[in-house]
């Protein structure tokens, strides 16, 4: 990265030699000279942000800089930066004096390349401002985190972020964010909300262009928060990263509850409670190396097909654990994870929320080298069975997908909505109806297996035939129905005495595949081992499907 | 090959568990490490030892000066015996064993050739050489090598020389099969129905094998440790066995002559201790189970055995006694049994020599083996009767083995011991052992490195001993040579460039050129056991040159990513390794050659066992595995920037989850499997919670003792509950 730096440092140098050549007849060479200087320092100033000490403080903090995070980020060379001699322009509480201006404001922006493709890169950096942080307040902010936090945002910073969202979208390439700042800088009033106005703005509308993603790998707190919750995926760093909208002591003002950071706001929080964030990481670098590999799964922008990656994994490779993996007694559970592997690019599942609402498993793959999303209830959690969590986890993971033209894959083993009370009373209806929703909405080829149940209403919600899904198979051991067998029976053969043969009649007649296979709702029933195998030749297959939809504005989800 | 695990083969889940559960039972014993191993000093390693056995009378005049004709532990066991009777002692050994224990603790030191056994241990006429030359009065064979040849014997005894075991006469008479089989007929001892003679052919094997009646077993004559041995259940595979033993017995023991006997079904291994004196006498000091075996070996031994009633007990220490007798036994010998399920016992084979499983009956009788046979061999007689003999206790072993689980524990696992520690610490705890921290494990010799023996007052106790024992016994092997290690991370490096490599490679995208980052050297950091080594590693097409630390390594192979198992070539060297897992974070496991720190536990023996002769081999499998994964080496990869800017992260304190199981979602108890003080397997069933008709499986998130249950069957449990708190 640094050869990069120095090449573009020394085209710098190059043109406005090459200006001031032009302007010799006026200017006197010392003049150049000096402007070459300042340059040279400006450069040095905005490479060193806050200085060695601040550098240093910030790796005692087990954290990295803004510019050490996109060298991890980005392939060695290749990012370009822009707006290195941005600086804010704020003249209140002192803030014009040279020592609180920092070439570049309190954020890295430019462009480069993950495994050389194009990305659009901000980086928040914490450390230029530390020498201002008595100053620096977010009214959301507690007066003693400040001594900790810095790298607030100005309208400068804003604006650096607003110009390279602005180009990703025409473009047409991701946006990442790496996020680390303390809030709104005081200092510029409304020009620093204003600032946040711009971004979120350009968050919407780059919504469904290109994929964005938020790493938090600091405290990101107050109206902050709002541009990661806009982005497609959140990720947060574990034991550095905050995301709340006020912090701690103000909570304790206000509803006298006493919460520890981390409690209110860490990654264990988000990834586990809120659903806030989609993943947490160990460290920085931990981090940084997930989300080059996560960036591999994603396409540039709404424009491009999923990426076709290469492939050593045969695409028609049988996989005959997969024959006995659904245990006989259909009230045992197993892990929906198991067939996942199975059945992907060499066991490869990136897991997008993977402790949050876990009766549903959602997450990217690959099949023969192409991006997939892969839906699936998770037996082993609650049944499978659908709730308000696992809807809305499940709704926006298929809108990403088929914003982005990502195939969708849906293992089916569902007993149906969570009956009870917090559930009618949390909304199960509205939010259930979103997953709904957003599977009839879905234009991506749609690939659906039943491997066991697939009852009521849940059965319809699930990717099935009903809601287009392209091919929908099933497995020997699938029961497609109303519901299970004993309920049934209670129902239909109320009073009825010989309740058993009842029972075992309705098994006969529902408890497998063919109910739904005679009818056309399941395409085929498969053996599991060749699931793969179908899989992989209908994705070849659907590769060119094209729907078109009616005219309208823009739909409109039960949010 | 220079991996190191230690395989154990421990009896301990009853004890664990608090109760006695009449299935077999596989419980996992786990090995600690500890950080600092104290250095065993030759001192430290005596006075640890407590035999639990009869003072001497030093009066009674004895040798001055012995020689051992062994190595490893039983070397070891004997100069300790004989430094309690004030008799000088003289190791003799191989040039590789030069700084091994038994050499160190020894008075006198002779080098009997190099490290095969062929020219050393089993070198007759150096060991005569040595005995000459150290004045040597008597030898003490041990086990194995030269303790039950007769041409040794014979030896000794035109050069005047004492062998401490029995006379010449017994080991040949006992070391042939048939003869000793005819022998034990005349003594009216048990016997196996089968055919007394050779069989000649395939044909007559048949025929015989129809005359005794299916299933029938054929073993070579010269035979032992189930060399040469098949099982047969109908003529076609008497026929095939027939073949195959004699093949077998032709290249294990140069002698191919074979026999038929009856096969006993579900055989417990159950053998007597007999000790005899020159004068006649006989004595029969109870038994020892070694039904717990593994490819026909022992592997955990106890006496008593929990099968035997006194009445059998009696029988057979008669009948080993009146077989002892016949063939004027005069030293510590053996006699095994086979004992079917209705307590019906055949004579089997007899061991004259001092068994590897002898310290079981000294912790129950209190005797020292070793000094009985070394009085015997002077001339005394015995020093107690039949009725002095009793059953003290109960005593378990387990053999500590050096072994390459990967190769199915079949070959034996060799390099550094870096750490080991003997858990002497606690009461009730025999280790005998011929190693210390950093000997070197041998490809040359047995791959049984000690044995560890617990006693107790009852067999409960004794295998709670055991557990602790073994959860306190510390062996680390140091696996790797350098060059292994250099292939290794060669290997690793290749494999991290060909995923970095990979995912660059897109299928051609026309709206936007994936611009690939041109590199033409991988400068990488790699994390091996806490080292980090630097690696640079560059490709070109499918072959990769890596230098490390130093030294370059050319590494071919398919790299077939999906695969997993990869063959590389390093340098020319055909290497198979599987990537078990790979992180975005850098983290890899490879599974390289055979190295691991592995405690095996075996079965329950009480009533189920390892039979012996057994034609199903599934069980010989179902040893588990505990402590770390086989032979798996976590490695971090990381590029050198990645690896300088880690060095930033803060070390985690590792969060304790797993200690405390909560209710995942709403449901009813169905069942609950613990309770206060069980111990727990990881991944073990904790209890059962029934939600939405479906039952699931609540696991323990880690090895340990159950703290508190708080759920009964049929409680309504709600989200996030406690259900049960480990300790």
């Amino acid at each position: 990265m640094a050869a990069a730096l120095r090449v573009a440092a020394a085209g710098a140098r190059l043109s406005v030699l090459a200006s001031g050549l032009r302007a010799a007849v006026r200017s006197l060479c010392s003049q150049a000279t000096s402007v070459n200087e300042r340059i040279e320092n400006k450069r040095r100033t905005a490479l060193l942000g806050g200085g060695q000490r601040r550098i240093d403080a910030q790796h005692k903090r087990g954290k990295l800089t803004a510019r050490e995070r996109i060298s991890l980020l980005l392939d060695p060379g290749s990012f370009v930066e822009s707006d290195m001699f941005v600086e804010h322009r704020c003249a209140d509480f002192g803030m014009a004096a040279d020592k609180n201006k920092f070439p570049g404001d309190s954020v890295v922006t430019g462009r480069g390349r993950i495994n050389g493709r194009l990305v659009y890169v901000f980086s928040q950096q914490i450390i230029g401002w530390a020498q201002w942080l008595p100053l620096v307040i977010s009214a959301l902010w507690e007066a003693k985190d400040f001594t900790v936090f810095g790298g607030s945002l100005s309208g400068a910073h804003a604006q650096k972020i607003c110009k390279i969202m602005d180009q990703a979208i025409t473009v047409g390439a991701p946006v990442i964010g790496l996020n680390d700042s303390g809030g709104a800088r005081i200092q510029e009033g409304v020009e620093s909300l204003a600032g946040y106005a711009d971004i979120f703005l350009r968050n919407v509308m780059a919504s469904g262009v290109i994929p964005q993603i938020s790493l938090i790998m600091g405290p990101c707190a107050g109206g902050a928060v709002y541009s990661p919750a806009l982005t497609d995926f959140t990720f947060m760093v574990k034991d550095t990263s905050y995301l709340f909208i006020t912090g701690p002591d103000v909570v304790k003002s206000v509803t006298n509850e006493d919460v520890t950071q981390e409690e209110l706001g860490g990654a264990k929080t988000h990834t586990t409670m809120s659903g806030v964030a989609h993943r947490a990481f160990e460290n920085d670098v931990d981090a940084l190396c997930n989300l080059r590999d996560f960036f591999n799964y994603l396409p540039l922008s709404s424009q491009d097909p999923a990426p076709v990656r290469e492939c050593h994994d045969p695409s028609d490779r049988l996989v005959p654990e997969l024959d006995t993996i659904v245990p006989l007694e259909s009230t045992k559970a197993y892990n929906m994870v198991d067939i996942i592997h199975s059945v992907v690019d060499e066991r490869e599942f990136f897991e997008i929320m993977p402790n949050y609402a876990k009766n549903i498993v959602v997450g990217f793959a690959r099949m023969n080298g192409r991006t997939v999303g892969i839906v699936g209830n998770q037996p082993k959690v609650a049944s499978g069975c659908l709730d308000v969590n696992s809807s809305v986890k499940g709704a926006r993971f298929v809108r990403f997908c088929d914003a982005f033209n990502i195939p969708l894959i849906t293992f089916v083993d569902v007993p149906g909505f969570l009956p009870g009370t917090a559930q009618e009373y949390g909304g199960i209806i509205r939010h259930g109806a979103k997953l709904l929703y957003a599977f009839a909405e879905a234009t991506v080829p749609k690939v659906t297996v039943i491997t066991r149940k697939a009852y009521g209403g849940a059965y319809d919600v699930m990717s099935s035939k009903h809601l287009c899904g392209d091919t929908n198979y099933a497995w020997p051991t699938a029961e497609i129905a109303v519901m299970g067998a004993k309920g049934a029976v209670e129902i239909i053969f109320k009073g009825h005495e010989n309740v058993e043969a009842a029972q075992a009649e309705y098994i006969e007649k529902f408890a497998n595949p063919f109910p739904a296979a005679v009818r056309g709702f399941v395409d085929d029933i498969i053996q599991p081992s060749s699931t793969r195998a179908r899989i992989c030749c209908d994705l070849d297959v659907l590769a060119s499907k094209k729907v078109q939809r009616p005219w309208r504005k823009h739909a409109n989800i039960p949010l | 090959m220079a991996g190191l695990w230690v395989g154990t083969a421990s009896l301990v889940a009853a004890g664990r568990r608090g109760r006695w559960p009449p299935q077999q039972l596989m419980l996992s014993a786990a090995l600690r490490t500890l950080k600092h191993v104290p250095y065993y000093s030759r001192q430290c390693l005596m006075v640890s030892r407590n035999l639990g056995s009869v003072g001497y009378d030093p009066n009674e005049k004895t040798f001055d000066k012995i020689l051992i004709a062994n190595r490893g532990e039983i070397a070891c066991r004997v100069i300790r015996t004989c430094k309690k009777m004030g008799i000088k002692t003289v190791a003799i050994h191989s040039d590789v064993d030069a700084s091994s224990v038994h050499v160190k603790m020894a008075d006198e030191a002779v080098c009997v050739g190099p490290a095969p056994t062929s020219k050393s241990y089993l070198n007759m006429d150096a060991i005569m050489e040595a005995i000459k030359k150290t004045r040597a009065q008597a030898v003490h064979p041990g086990y194995g090598f030269l303790s039950e040849n007769k041409e040794f014997a014979r030896c000794l005894a035109a050069e005047d020389v004492i062998f401490i075991g029995p006379d010449t006469h017994a080991i040949q008479a006992m070391g042939d099969k048939i003869e000793s089989k005819l022998l034990a007929k005349k003594a009216e001892v048990n016997t196996i129905p089968g055919f007394d003679g050779v069989v000649k052919d395939a044909e007559e094997a048949v025929r015989i094998a129809r005359e005794i009646g299916y299933p029938v077993m054929i073993k070579a004559s010269a035979g032992g440790g189930g060399k040469g041995m098949r099982i047969a259940w109908d003529d076609e595979e008497t026929r095939d066995g027939f073949r195959l033993s004699s093949q077998e017995a032709a290249s294990s023991f140069g002698d191919d002559r074979l026999l038929i006997e009856k096969f006993i079904d579900n055989p417990r291994h159950i053998e007597i201790q007999v000790l005899g004196d020159k004068h006649g006498n006989a004595l029969w000091l109870n038994e020892r189970e070694c039904s717990i075996q593994r490819r026909n070996q022992k592997v955990v031994e106890e006496a008593p055995s929990i099968f035997l009633d006194v009445e059998t007990r009696r029988a057979m220490g008669e009948q080993a006694v009146a077989l002892a007798r016949a063939v004027k036994y005069s030293s510590a010998g053996t006699v095994e049994f086979l004992v079917d399920s209705k307590k019906n016992f055949y004579f089997l084979e007899m061991n004259t020599r001092l068994q590897v499983e002898h310290p079981v009956t000294e912790c129950i009788t209190g005797l020292d083996l070793v000094q009985e046979m070394i009085r015997v061999a002077k001339g005394y007689p015995l020093r107690h009767k039949q009725a002095d003999i009793r059953i003290n206790g109960w005593a378990v072993e387990c053999r500590v083995y050096a072994e390459d689980p990967y190769k199915s524990f079949g070959l034996p696992s060799i390099g550094r011991l870096s750490q080991y520690q003997e858990p002497l610490h606690l009461p009730g705890v025999r280790v005998d052992s011929g190693i210390q921290p950093g000997s070197d494990i041998s490809i040359y010799y047995d791959p049984m490195i000690s044995k560890l023996i617990t006693y107790g007052s009852d067999r409960t106790e004794a295998l709670k001993r055991m557990a602790d024992a073994l959860d306190n016994y510390v062996i680390r092997g140091h696996m790797l040579t350098k060059s292994e290690k250099n292939q290794l991370l060669a290997i690793a490096s290749s494999l991290f460039v060909a995923f970095q490599l990979r995912a660059q490679h897109f299928q051609e995208n026309s709206r936007m050129p994936v611009i690939k980052p041109d590199i033409a050297n991988w400068e990488l950091s790699i994390k091996l056991h806490d080292k980090v080594h630097t690696v640079v590693a560059s490709n070109n097409g499918s072959v990769f040159s890596v230098e490390v630390d130093g030294s370059k390594l050319n590494v071919t192979s398919t790299w077939n990513l999906a695969s997993p198992l990869l063959t590389v070539s390093v340098d020319g060297t055909q290497r198979t390794v599987q990537c078990l897992s790979r992180e975005a974070g850098g983290n890899m496991s490879i599974q390289f050659l055979g190295t691991v720190i592995l405690l095996r536990c075996l079965m329950e023996v009480s009533t189920v066992y390892w039979r012996r002769h057994t034609k199903n081999r599934e069980k010989e499998e179902s040893h588990k595995s505990v402590g770390n994964t086989p032979m798996l080496y976590k490695v971090n990869i990381l590029t050198k920037l990645a690896a300088e800017l880690n060095k930033f992260m803060l070390e985690k304190a590792t969060e304790d989850t797993s200690s405390v199981l909560r209710s995942p979602m709403p449901g009813v108890v169905v069942a609950v499997s613990v309770k206060p003080g069980d111990a727990v397997a990881e991944g073990q069933e904790i209890c059962v919670i029934e939600a939405m008709k479906m039952q699931n499986s609540m696991t323990a998130g880690k090895t340990g003792t159950v703290k508190s249950v708080h759920c009964r069957a049929g409680d309504t449990v709600g989200e996030g509950d406690l259900l049960v708190e480990l300790e």
